[in-house]
């Protein structure tokens, strides 16, 4: 069957040239994205440059937008994105900046890894053979180390399009992978740097990053276990970590958000600058007659009471 | 002009190995890469690592007898033993580097079993036990600061009084060529399955380092034994972990009769590897196959096993085939899969050549012989890996200064600047894929001379048309065609070796399988090939196999 792909072109040396191309080529089907791809690059137009190794979903070299959303090309099928011969859009991966036409530079992503000291540190004597590590442990790991740091995450993450520092899905799954393995020995100086600014409390859980992941490593996840491993191991300073105990005291005790409560609560009561800096938008909402001057209260407190009861009880 | 004592060209498990031992010893070492290490081929090992670990009560020697009845007897014997008794502290220390290795219930590594072997030695990652080894590697390289020239294409060595002393380079993103100078160069650039089509290897693998290696005069060994795996998917060639039969799984025809107890009754569908391809294809050819497959059963095995022990065999059958493990058999076919042959290396892989080195599937030690045994590909690079490093970075302290000779790199500009000024003709793909299927026809799981005669001419006729492949791109940023058409020149190296090998061995013996000779001749053939290029053709040489302590026997599986 035909299929038309239009694709996001870039030259570097002629950036005044670029935009969209379309190629409209012979599909089988049982072809791939980046079967076509191919068979554009080999048939139709040697200038087109994209990366890709494997063909099998392991090599992580393929990650690109597909009609606006990051996949693995080599394990999207044409007519699963195209079921009717639509026209299929294809971009580079988002949040890095474009080399040329679908090939983008993936310093940042490495440069992110490497901030979070991506290798076992175990101290103590080296043992004679392996670490003893329960099966369940290790078993859990491997869907972390699914991973193929194809970038899909990074591409489509909607925190790092507005604050390119944040560490990303893709470091902080890496991340929470040394923090759970027991064979690390830093997990404390590890929760302790993901605490800061740019680390896990700056995930906005938008679950993009869940969504195209091509491996399901549930990066999003990852975050939140640390967010909470954080907590326990008493890192309890920054606003997000105020803001998870203020909303669930509240929850608890009214059944509702105390939603002023909580914003104080979170930057901190002291926090004058913080406090200052969002005045305007509480001015806003009383001029509105939106300010929640109390407290709302849920009609039957005593039931949510009880399932924080059960949930704290387990 | 960069420079450096040791230089590694490749980093997958092999050369990030290499690279973590050259920064342990502390020499000036750096890794040259044409894709992030990470995106190496290596990944796509899915089942396993081979050790015999001794405190478990395995012996070295089971392990080194079933690499040698695997390999037909072509293995080197010294250099088997080495790597067996190696293997446990090569695994250990993978596992101490971080490798999250399947555990048992005491908190163990845990094992699976693999074909052509007595016991269960498989240590494994699920199946992505490649992947698992090659980021922990990449872990180390970042820990050890090694120096990654990345996304940086080799295409020529600096060859100086006969000497191997660095490279020329294209750094792809900006398209500039630049001189590496160093006193060692180990060649780690893995294996060559572009050369055949279909195949399980990636669009990566395309054997540079074996051609550059043959064209400095250091010979290619037993380049004729070519792999067959016998689980890859039709059309595509993805591959199916020998895990799947390692675990249970059936192969069947179609009449759903277990045809394995016919060819091996003794290990059924764990028999070593050219076994079970030779099986399969000859139920295909005697019309017991579907389509030209047969099929590959694991329903017995139960969905929750499947998921969890198998995860990558379902994330491929259900996005590549739409089809369900754990409901349905699945079509699948000999594939090729990986080359035994390679750049000879003694056992701390030094070639013939001064300061070249090789490690990996592009080295030839040689382990594997004739058919290497599932799960001992990783085993190599990094019992090899390590051996090369140590051996080129103390081979490094022997060499005086780099010279300032920048020859090669004229060379080469002009080289580069030829292939872009030539006239639109012949599109390098089209002629690697003329080529490939060339070489899947006439040396196949079955080949024959006329098989193997047409697989010459052809690649000959290439080789002569090669001249007129042109390049589209014209640009210096991140330009795939223009390396795509210098591949192809080192592909044609490569395939004309394996035709020479195969033309030379007149027997059968491991993957070798000749339906006109079908015997192995241990009295003429206890021999390697050496494949030296001549001038624009080849020249065939041979060398007695090591043998030590294993008289080869009749193999039965």
């Amino acid at each position: 069957m035909e299929q038309t792909l239009r694709v996001k072109r870039f030259d570097p040396e002629n950036p005044g040239a670029s935009g969209y191309q379309e190629y409209t080529i012979e599909v089988e089907e049982t072809s791939t994205i980046l079967d076509a791809l191919i068979k554009i690059r080999e048939e139709i137009d040697g200038t087109l440059s994209l990366r890709c190794s494997c063909r099998a979903s392991i090599c992580g070299s393929c990650a690109m937008r597909v009609n606006g959303q990051a996949k693995l090309v080599c394990k999207t099928r044409v007519n699963a994105v195209a079921p009717n011969g639509e026209t299929i859009t294809i971009d580079p991966p988002g949040n890095m900046p474009v080399i040329t036409d679908l090939v983008v530079d993936f310093k940042p992503f490495w440069d992110k890894m490497r901030a979070v000291e991506p290798y076992l540190r175990p101290e103590g004597p080296v043992p004679e053979t392996e670490y003893i590590a329960s099966a369940e442990s290790m078993d859990h790991l491997v869907g972390v180390v699914n991973c193929i740091m194809c970038g899909a995450c990074v591409s489509d993450c909607t925190v790092l399009e507005v604050d390119s520092n944040f560490l990303g899905p893709a470091a902080l799954a890496k991340a929470y992978r040394f923090v759970q393995d027991p064979r690390d020995s830093h997990k404390q100086d590890r929760l302790s740097v993901l605490n800061n600014y740019s680390g896990v409390w700056d995930c906005t859980r938008c679950m993009q990053c869940v969504e195209v992941c091509p491996k399901d490593v549930n990066p999003m996840g990852r975050i939140m276990k640390l967010r909470d491993l954080a907590m326990e191991a008493g890192f309890n300073n920054t606003s997000g970590s105020r803001h998870t105990e203020s909303f669930a005291k509240s929850v608890k005790k009214n059944g509702r958000l105390d939603e002023t409560k909580l914003a104080v609560d979170s930057m901190g009561r002291f926090n004058v600058p913080a406090l200052l800096d969002s005045a305007p938008v509480g001015l806003r909402a009383m001029r509105k007659g939106k300010f929640p001057w109390k407290a709302h209260k849920s009609s039957e407190p005593e039931m949510v009471k009880r399932v924080f009861e059960k949930v704290e009880g387990e | 002009m960069h420079q450096h004592d040791v230089l590694i060209i490749g980093a997958g498990l092999a050369g990030l190995r290499a690279a973590v031992e050259a920064a342990r010893m502390g020499v000036d070492a750096a890794v040259v890469t044409k894709v992030h290490p990470v995106r190496s081929h290596s990944n796509a090992a899915q089942g396993g690592i081979n050790a015999p670990l001794t405190d478990r009560g395995d012996e070295w020697e089971g392990h080194a007898l079933d690499t040698i009845k695997g390999s037909d007897y072509l293995a080197d014997q010294d250099a088997v033993e080495l790597m067996s008794r190696e293997a446990g502290a090569a695994i250990i220390e993978l596992e101490h580097m971080g490798v999250i290795f399947s555990r048992n219930e005491d908190g163990q590594l845990g094992t699976r079993r693999f074909g052509g072997q007595k016991v269960a030695r498989t240590f494994f990652v699920g199946a992505i036990t490649g992947s698992a080894m090659l980021h922990v590697l990449y872990e180390q390289a970042i820990k050890l600061d090694v120096n990654i020239y990345e996304e940086w294409f080799v295409s020529n060595l600096i060859i100086e009084d006969g000497a191997c002393r660095g490279v020329v380079a294209m750094n792809i993103h900006s398209g500039e060529l630049h001189t590496i100078k160093a006193k060692a160069v180990i060649m780690a650039t893995g294996g060559a399955g572009r050369v055949f089509e279909p195949s399980t290897n990636a669009l990566i693998c395309t054997g540079e380092g074996l051609g550059l290696a043959y064209r400095a005069g250091a010979p290619l060994m037993d380049m004729e034994m070519i792999q067959y795996h016998p689980t890859t998917l039709a059309g595509s060639g993805i591959l199916l972990s020998e895990a799947a039969r390692g675990e249970g799984a059936y192969l069947l025809n179609s009449e759903g009769e277990r045809f394995m107890k016919t060819y091996a009754p003794d290990y059924l569908e764990l028999a070593s590897r050219d076994v079970v391809s030779r099986a399969e294809q000859t139920e295909i050819n005697e019309g017991r196959g579907i389509d030209g497959n047969i099929l590959l059963d694991l329903r017995h095995l139960g969905r929750q096993f499947i998921e969890e022990r198998l995860g990558y065999l379902q994330e491929v059958a259900v996005e590549f085939l739409g089809m369900d493990l754990a409901e349905q058999p699945v079509p699948i076919r000999p594939g090729m899969h990986y080359i035994m042959g390679g750049i000879k290396t003694n056992v701390d892989g030094a070639t013939e050549v001064p300061g070249l080195y090789a490690a990996g599937e592009t080295a030839n030690v040689s382990v594997h012989g004739g058919n290497r045994l599932g799960a001992n590909s990783l085993l190599d690079t990094v019992v090899f890996g390590r051996r090369a490093a140590v051996a080129a970075a103390e081979y490094a302290r022997t060499v005086g200064l780099h010279s300032s000779d920048e020859s090669m790199l004229e060379l080469e500009k002009k080289r580069y600047q030829d292939l872009l000024d030539r006239p639109a003709d012949l599109r390098s793909a089209h002629v690697r894929r003329e080529m490939a299927e060339n070489m899947t026809a006439g040396i196949g799981v079955f080949r024959d001379q006329a098989s193997i005669d047409g697989a010459i001419a052809k690649v000959e006729e290439l080789r002569g048309v090669y001249a007129r492949v042109a390049v589209e791109n014209k640009g210096k940023v991140f330009n795939t065609d223009l390396m795509s058409a210098i591949e192809l020149e080192y592909m044609l190296d490569v395939a004309q070796a394996v035709c020479a090998g195969a033309d030379a061995r007149k027997e059968s013996r491991g993957a070798h399988f000749r339906t006109d000779m079908p015997e192995r001749d241990d009295e003429n053939w206890l021999k390697h090939t050496l494949v030296y290029k001549d001038g624009d053709g080849a020249r065939v040489e041979t060398l007695d196999v090591t043998i030590t302590n294993w008289q080869p026997v009749e193999r039965v599986y």
